[in-house]
């Protein structure tokens, strides 16, 4: 990162961020991160990534501005019914009469919905089963890897409609059964990380000055484990977004009228041969955004993960 | 499953390691699948339907209620249900489904062959184009042909099965018609031959009605290069990555000093060690088409497992998606298993 100036002359505020000498951890950080997001920036398709995930969430909040039609309610159902493409629907209408562009601009609101969910609800549990697992090792490291094993054991796709199953279709148990289908890998993660922590010597000092077990592993491991979490929370993003896409594509995720992208597919499976952009244009929508996340995931790992990388 | 029992040498000790380490795959192998059951118990104790009410209908007087209650056993202890459960799954009764009125191993049997035809058949579509597509992208490393593979890994990584299923339906089926449509074999054709095997390209060619086998072959062409694509996503990027860590080991410039040619040195000494990993990838590999069997099977009509469980899920048959899951879950494990056990015999380090 120091050879090669890539600037001419840096600029005031750049000379402040890479400061050899920082003057406040603030400013170390901030210099860290600055490096980050230049080596982040070399990789065009990281960038590319970046950028579709960064559209994704513009568009779920400003969809009431960007989409021209309502995602629910259809046009004239005897002239507007699966309408080409056109200037005025750019990807076409639906059986019902419906905008397709706007039911895609609205769907990734439901996307970004699952996602944000899931991530919130698994990467936690993960971290927490992952950590104390590590950090305790004995019996509790046996019994929580072993259940950890099981739950890898299923192909997520599987269990996720088992749960659904049970649970019955909807959006909010299709976000419960991806979560609970997510985390295995995230626990596997921390564990190892927290192997590695565990033994070093700034937790000897900590549990020297007394700390508690729950201390040491919320306070000193868990946020050692973050960063790779991170890495692997936003690679696995794509795969969160099929699955979700699958289970609404058999029906079992967000129930109609919803526009998930997934549902959208499988109404266009019925005129697929001669209405061809009933299905293919949500189904672009899905490759998108997932090759967003993975192209945003791999651009992270190399930043953040240089030994992981190659 | 960490290989941490090293062998010293003596035959008393490797016999005794070897022991331990069978007892220890059967211990795993038992816990898991153990565990597996739990979970599909479990899912299954919290369905909203009543299992009594599907059987008997919710007109039923309550002690024809109460009697069906009792034979299916759930007035009993949960901890005593969970036993039943367990004694009943291990020797493969999951019950009757709903729908079929069969039991539901029965069902799993008849659909089963269909998809073992469609995975394994992706398997060595995407083992046979991965492997040398990763071999050639790690030596020309940067080039084109790189590139390639990198985008193939991309996409496939990105794209949703179904839905290329279905424009690869529009496109090859539809508009150029090189393919058969959905489903396995054209009705005309399906009083030709005999199921033995239960593998219709197997079955035709085996009872030589080769009009029948072309049908065949040209229905299961299309879904199976689908899966051979997500297949080989996954096989050529592994071989990349494998084949480039071992280009940069010691032996493989020594081979080269030794005057070996550049194709020896990379086909049969750096593939050569980078097999053994990818033993375990191509399992893997195939586990994973299990799974996208299950939409791939819905788009294509194709009656194996997958569309079973689907259906069965539509027609909200917990028995028959239990029993499907708990198959699926344990052809996973085993998987797992035997490449864990393919990985240590093949690589001597491990021994």
């Amino acid at each position: 990162m120091v050879g090669a100036p890539p600037f001419p002359q840096p600029s005031a505020t750049q000379a402040w961020l890479l400061s050899p000498e920082p003057s406040s951890r603030w400013q170390a950080r901030l210099g860290r991160g600055y490096l980050g997001w230049r080596a982040f920036t070399k990789n065009p398709l990281a960038v590319l990534g970046l950028g579709i995930v960064v559209l994704l969430i513009l568009v779920a909040i400003f969809a009431d501005l960007i989409a021209p039609y309502s995602p629910i309610a259809g046009g004239d159902l005897r002239t507007e019914r699966l309408l080409p493409p056109s200037a005025e629907h750019w990807f076409g209408t639906d059986d019902l009469a419906r905008d397709i562009f706007s039911r895609v601009v609205y769907g990734s609101r439901i996307t970004l919905w699952v996602i944000v969910l899931v991530a919130l609800i698994a990467t936690p549990i993960g971290l927490l089963v992952g950590t104390v697992s590590g950090y305790l090792g004995g019996w509790v490291d046996t019994v929580l890897m072993r259940i950890t094993d099981i739950f890898l054991a299923f192909p997520r796709l599987i269990l996720a409609l088992a749960f659904v199953a049970a649970l019955g279709p909807g959006i909010e148990n299709a976000v419960i059964a991806i979560a609970i289908t997510s985390w295995p890998p995230y626990a596997r993660i921390a564990r190892a990380e927290t192997l590695t922590i565990r033994n070093s010597d700034f937790i000897a000092a900590v549990k020297l000055q007394g700390a508690s077990t729950p201390r040491i592993i919320l306070g000193h491991v868990v946020p050692l484990c973050i960063s790779s979490l991170i890495i692997r929370v936003t690679l696995d993003m794509a795969g969160i977004i099929l699955t979700a896409a699958g289970l609404g594509f058999l029906g079992l995720g967000a129930q109609p009228p919803m526009p998930e992208w997934g549902a959208m597919v499988a109404t266009g499976r019925n005129y697929l041969i001669d209405q061809w952009w009933v299905a293919a244009m949500p189904g672009i929508a899905i490759f998108v955004v997932s090759l967003g996340f993975n192209l945003l995931g791999d651009g992270l790992r190399d930043v953040l993960d240089p030994k992981a990388a190659k | 499953m960490a290989s941490e029992t090293m062998t010293r040498s003596g035959g008393h000790d490797a016999l005794r390691s070897f022991l331990k380490r069978t007892a220890q795959f059967l211990l795993v192998l038992a816990t898991t699948l153990l565990g597996l059951i739990a979970v599909t118990f479990f899912i299954g104790r919290v369905v909203p339907i009543d299992p009594v009410i599907a059987i008997v209908g919710d007109r039923a007087p309550a002690h024809v209620y109460e009697r069906a209650r009792e034979e299916l056993g759930l007035d009993l202890p949960l901890i005593q249900q969970f036993g039943i459960y367990v004694k009943k799954a291990v020797t493969g009764d999951f019950g009757n489904s709903v729908l079929t009125t069969n039991p539901v191993m029965t069902d799993i049997a008849n659909v089963f062959p269909a998809t073992l035809e469609l995975a394994t058949l992706g398997t060595i579509i995407g083992t046979l184009l991965g492997i040398p597509l990763g071999v050639l992208a790690a030596v020309k490393r940067g080039s084109l042909i790189d590139q390639l593979v990198r985008l193939l890994g991309l996409v496939g990584y990105s794209v949703p099965i179904f839905w290329l299923g279905l424009m690869s339906l529009l496109l090859f089926y539809a508009k150029l018609g090189w393919v058969g449509g959905p489903g396995r074999i054209d009705v005309t054709y399906s009083y030709l031959y005999t199921p033995v095997t239960g593998i219709v390209l197997l079955d035709t060619a085996m009872q030589g009605q080769w009009d029948a086998f072309w049908d065949a072959v040209s229905h299961i062409a299309l879904p199976a290069c689908l899966l051979g694509y997500f297949s080989l996503a996954y096989i050529s990027r592994m071989t990349r990555s494998f084949m480039l860590n071992e280009l940069a080991q010691e032996y493989v410039i020594a081979a080269r000093v030794k005057g070996l040619s550049e194709m020896r040195v990379i086909w049969r000494h750096a593939l050569r060690n980078a097999a053994v990993p990818l033993v375990t990838v191509i399992a893997l590999s195939y586990a994973n088409l299990l799974e996208g069997s299950v939409l791939t099977e819905t788009v294509f009509a194709w009656p194996g497992l997958g569309q079973y469980i689907t259906n069965s899920l539509q027609n909200a048959d917990m028995n028959a998606v239990l029993g499907g899951t708990l198959v699926i879950g344990a052809v996973f494990v085993l998987l797992n298993l035997v490449s864990d056990l393919l990985y240590r015999l093949l690589d001597p380090r491990t021994r």
